[in-house]
Order: C-alpha cells, then structure tokens, then sequence
C-alpha cells in the first residue's frame, strides 16, 4: 500500500462565525507519488482546500495531518517545506527581478549554500524546459512561461507535494498545454505528489484520481474514466463536460454499442473502429 | 455601425530603441450587425487592434473608420467622447475596474459621464440587471461583497449601462467556471440580436469561435493571417496549426473520423448530437439513407 502522504479528517472550514461553511465535514487521503485532480465549480471550496494544506488558512473542525505533522501554527514551517503551491495568476507571484533570481528565492529563504542553489536552478529550469531564459526578466515572458518559472521555484526546494491551484485557468491553450506537459515531465523524474485544481474537466484525464467538490463537500472521489460517466450530474453542479463524452452519450443514442467510456478521440475511435466497422 | 481598417500599422514607443510594431498593414471590414470573433495567440495584436476601436489609440498609419468616426495619425474626430459613447469595451478583468460604494453608482457612473439623465439611468439600470443575471437587491450593496462573477456581471453592466453600438469584448469569460462562461456568453448572444449591436469578441476559444461569431478574423503577429466564416477558417489544421493554433474539438474528431476511416464528414458547424447521427449514418446505415 502506498504511504498517505496528506490526510483530512472531518475537516469544516468557514471564514467567520456568522458566515456559511465554506468547506464541510471533509475527509480525504492523498498518497506518495499520487496525481490528484480536485474540481469543482466556483465556490465549491476546491481552493480552500488548497490554503489549508499550506497553513494559509486552518480549520475550525477537524485536523489535517501532512507527513505525519498535523498542520498548526507551530508547524506551518515544516509544512510548507513539503507542500508547494502555484496560484492562478502569473503577475502576482513572481518576485524575482530575473527568472533565476525569483528561482533562488525559496531557496534563500531557506537558507540553502550558493554551490547548491546554481546546481537546483539548472536543474530546475531544464526540467520545466526554461533554461535558455536564467537571465530573462519577468515581463518579457509569456504567461505559460512565468508559470512554468513559478514551478520551477516551487521544485527547487524539493517539496513532496506540488499544488496548482487553478494554474492554467489565465492561460491561452498553448500555455496550457505547456503547462501539462511539463507536469507530466516531472512527474517522470521527480517522486512528487501533484495535486491539480481546476474546473476544467479534460485537464484531469491524466490523474489517477478525481476528487469532485460541490459546495464544500465531497461529492464523489473515483477515477476519471469514472467520472466522465456521470455527465448529467457533472453539468447539474456546473461543470463542464468534454467533448468526447457527450458525443459518445449521443453515439449511443443512436442505437450504437460503445464498450468502454473513452477519455479521448483516439479511445473513442479505436471503438468505434473495433466494433462498428463494416468489412 | 461598420468598422473599417485600412492599412493600419501601429507602433509602441514610436522614436525609440524600443519601438515595437504590434500591427502591421491590416485591412478588414466589418459590417454593421455582425458578430465578429479575433483570434490569435498571445501578443497577435488583438489586444492593440480592440484599443483602435474606442479611439484609446490612433494608429501609427493607416485609416481606422467607425460609423462616421475616423481615426489616423494626425486626425482625430473632435467628438471623441461621442465615439466612447457608442463603442463599449469590456476589458479582460473588467472587476478589477469596479471602484464605487455601491453596485448601483458603479453601472451609473459611465452613462453619467455621458451627460445621461438620472430618471434615464434608472430605467436603464432597471433594464440591464436582469438581462445580466444579477438581482435588483444587489444595487445597494458594495460590489466588492460580490462572488467573482457577480462582480463581472456588474462590470459588464457599466459597459451596457452606456447603450453602445458596438460592444468589443476582450475575453469576457476569463476565469469564470464552466456555467459561469455560458451564462455570460449566452446573455451576449441575446443582447446582441435584441440591441441589433456589432459585437467584436477576442477570444482563445474556438468553440465560441464556432458556437457565437457569423465571422471570425485570425491575426498572427499583429498582421491578419485569415478570415471568413467560421466554418471556412476554422477547419483548416496545417494553417491553424502554423500560428499555435487548433481547430474547435468538433473539427479534430472529424478530421480523425476521415483519417481513421477515410470517410469525409464535411463541418457546418453541426451540434455534437447531428454528428453522433452522420457517424452513425456512414457505419451502420448499410447505404440506404445516402
């Protein structure tokens, strides 16, 4: 069995005593080496949970166990050396005047030698594949590329969990598509826990699982294959479904069998090829 | 109004070591009533193209006319304030312009600018907060008290607040969740057939491309790369493809469909459902229904 690497137990949140619950009675584990996609529409608390992995915010009931800590005031630091974040918007988290110096950031912070941060912040912008642009200053990036930087300075200080919260949602498709195939690339060579929020539906085909959230509680935790299969209930809660699969429910409305659920054209083709040819 | 461009070119920091032409020699008419969709990747120059069209900028060279209004390098029209009245721009992010005490006083301040009437901006905001999904309870309250859309719905409605002719928006539906989009994209559909507006759409997204525009402009860096009906433009991959672009994911299944089973299913801007029918046609219709 895997290691659980992040638990919450029973865990309710609400920004003040007379405002609604924000989050309610949520309990979820997440393991070592796991993609997690959590989504939901506006407002379902999918952020929320993210600000309290980190101790940006902490639960009025329940608790939330991370590396085996649960996270309080007094181990906020030790918590976020294992839990990194990118938010959604590229302009407001980069702090560096060049992209090496916002990669160094973290790491001084920390207190990490010279030698050793020259190596990360090589390593680190190869492997979101913005190494020729060290000396590059922010606003001669593009957003893809500025987000791809705030990864790289999350990565640099080794965390076991990487958190994007609605990372691509300011994005153009190209710098979305860039953003997943870098995910997927480090996922590759880094043992790292990556937890993506969003509320678009076709960015977590690639999880292995989906936790759905629904004003603020869970409302179904399976894997994709899975959720896609429950179109009509995804579009009642706000969200979106993908194309593939609201052409496969009308393919088989027509009369036509389609074994699997696809996730993708190509998926869906091989069926249609395999079951419907006509020789 | 009809909007014409011709030969613009506009240059940023004009003069200087950093000059930057962000729009080149481009030419296009767009007749009045129309729903145009401008697509280009980031920095195409949709974003200096929209700023033409309120007068915000004049281009370096060339003739941007508007209705009556002409905008070149040395020639401005004298009733500018005039043109803003009729151009409405809704920027990207337009919540984080929202500034007054109360919802109300927010959508008012525009037409008040315009020397509109109080009893008039009345109505008009009586008008406007229903088609833009928002409650008449809401305008004593401080937009900032607002959910993310709520607050852009009362952006959105400063901007109709001034009944402009043409309405440009520049990637309204950045941000929103998946209902939040269609219901904003929805309600612009209906103003534009029921206001009879010219509305100019920037937009990442070829599906609203396809399910929204009558006409759609693809810009590649700062200069028009195509342009025609969104059937026409937007089903051809390799040039697609060749300014980062890519066909709507209807197109893509059915240029794979052709691939995988070398049947042809031409694109008019079909709903998922008709197509779940021409696949089902060609594999199991045995020919009778061709």
């Amino acid at each position: 069995m895997r290691k659980k690497l992040i638990e919450f137990r029973n865990v309710s949140f609400r920004y003040g005593d007379e405002e609604p619950w924000v989050l309610k009675n949520c309990s979820f584990e997440v393991y070592e080496n796991e993609w997690l996609a959590i989504i939901g529409h506006n407002g379902s608390g999918k952020s929320t949970i993210a600000k309290l992995m980190n101790g940006l915010l902490f639960p009025q009931e329940g608790e939330i166990i991370i590396n085996g800590q649960q996270v309080t005031e007094e181990t906020i630091w030790d918590v976020r050396k294992d839990v990194g974040m990118v938010f959604q918007n590229p302009d407001n988290q980069f702090v560096g005047t060049t992209v090496q110096d916002d990669v160094a950031f973290g790491m001084e912070n920390r207190g990490f030698p010279r030698e050793e941060m020259i190596k990360r912040i090589e390593q680190n912008l190869t492997a979101v594949g913005m190494q020729d642009y060290r000396l590059t200053e922010p606003h001669r990036l593009s957003g893809g590329q500025k987000q791809r930087v705030a990864i790289a300075s999350v990565l640099a200080v080794s965390p076991k969990v990487l958190i994007l919260d609605e990372a691509t949602a300011m994005l153009d498709p190209k710098g979305r598509q860039e953003i997943m195939r870098t995910v997927s690339n480090v996922r590759a060579e880094h043992a790292l826990s990556l937890i993506t929020i969003t509320h678009d539906l076709r960015e977590v085909v690639q999880a292995e699982r989906v936790i759905v959230m629904n004003s603020g509680e869970i409302w179904d935790e399976a894997i994709p294959r899975e959720i896609f299969s429950k179109k009509d209930a995804l579009r009642e809660i706000g969200l979106d479904v993908p194309f593939v699969a609201i052409l496969t429910d009308e393919l088989k409305k027509t009369g036509m069998t389609i074994t699997n659920e696809p996730l993708n054209q190509e998926e869906l083709l091989e069926d249609l090829w395999t079951l419907h040819l006509r020789t | 109004m009809d909007i014409t461009f011709e030969n613009v070119n506009y240059i940023y920091q004009q003069g200087t070591p950093f000059a930057h032409k962000a729009i080149k020699d481009l030419s296009f008419h767009i007749p009045s009533g129309s729903f145009v969709a401008i697509i280009g990747h980031t920095g195409s120059g949709k974003s200096t193209l929209i700023q033409h069209l309120n007068g915000l900028v004049h281009p370096s060279a060339g003739t941007v006319t508007i209705g009556n209004y002409r905008l070149t390098n040395d020639e401005k029209p004298k009733n500018m304030k005039e043109l803003r009245s009729k151009v409405g721009v809704v920027f990207q992010y337009p919540e984080h312009q929202l500034f007054e005490e109360t919802v109300e006083k927010d959508i008012a301040f525009g037409p008040e600018n315009f020397g509109v009437s109080k009893e008039e901006i009345a109505k008009r905001i009586q008008e406007i907060i229903p088609a833009v999904g928002l409650s008449g309870e809401m305008l004593k309250r401080s937009p900032f008290d607002l959910s993310g859309g709520q607050m852009r719905r009362v952006a959105i409605a400063g901007v109709l607040a001034i009944k402009p002719d043409v309405l440009v928006l520049d990637e309204p539906t950045a941000g929103l969740d998946p209902r939040g989009q269609k219901e904003i994209m929805n309600m612009f559909k209906e103003l534009h057939k029921k206001e009879g507006l010219t509305t100019v759409l920037v937009t990442h997204s070829m599906e609203d491309a396809v399910q929204y525009a009558d006409h759609v402009i693809i810009l590649n860096k700062g200069t028009k790369y195509m342009e025609g009906r969104p059937e026409d433009v937007l089903t051809q991959q390799e040039a697609l493809n060749k300014v980062q672009l890519d066909v709507p994911e209807a197109v893509q299944f059915l240029l794979n469909f052709e691939k995988r089973f070398g049947i042809k299913i031409p694109f008019q801007r079909q709903t998922t459902e008709e197509i779940a029918r021409d696949v089902h046609r060609y594999l199991q219709g045995g020919g009778e229904n061709e």
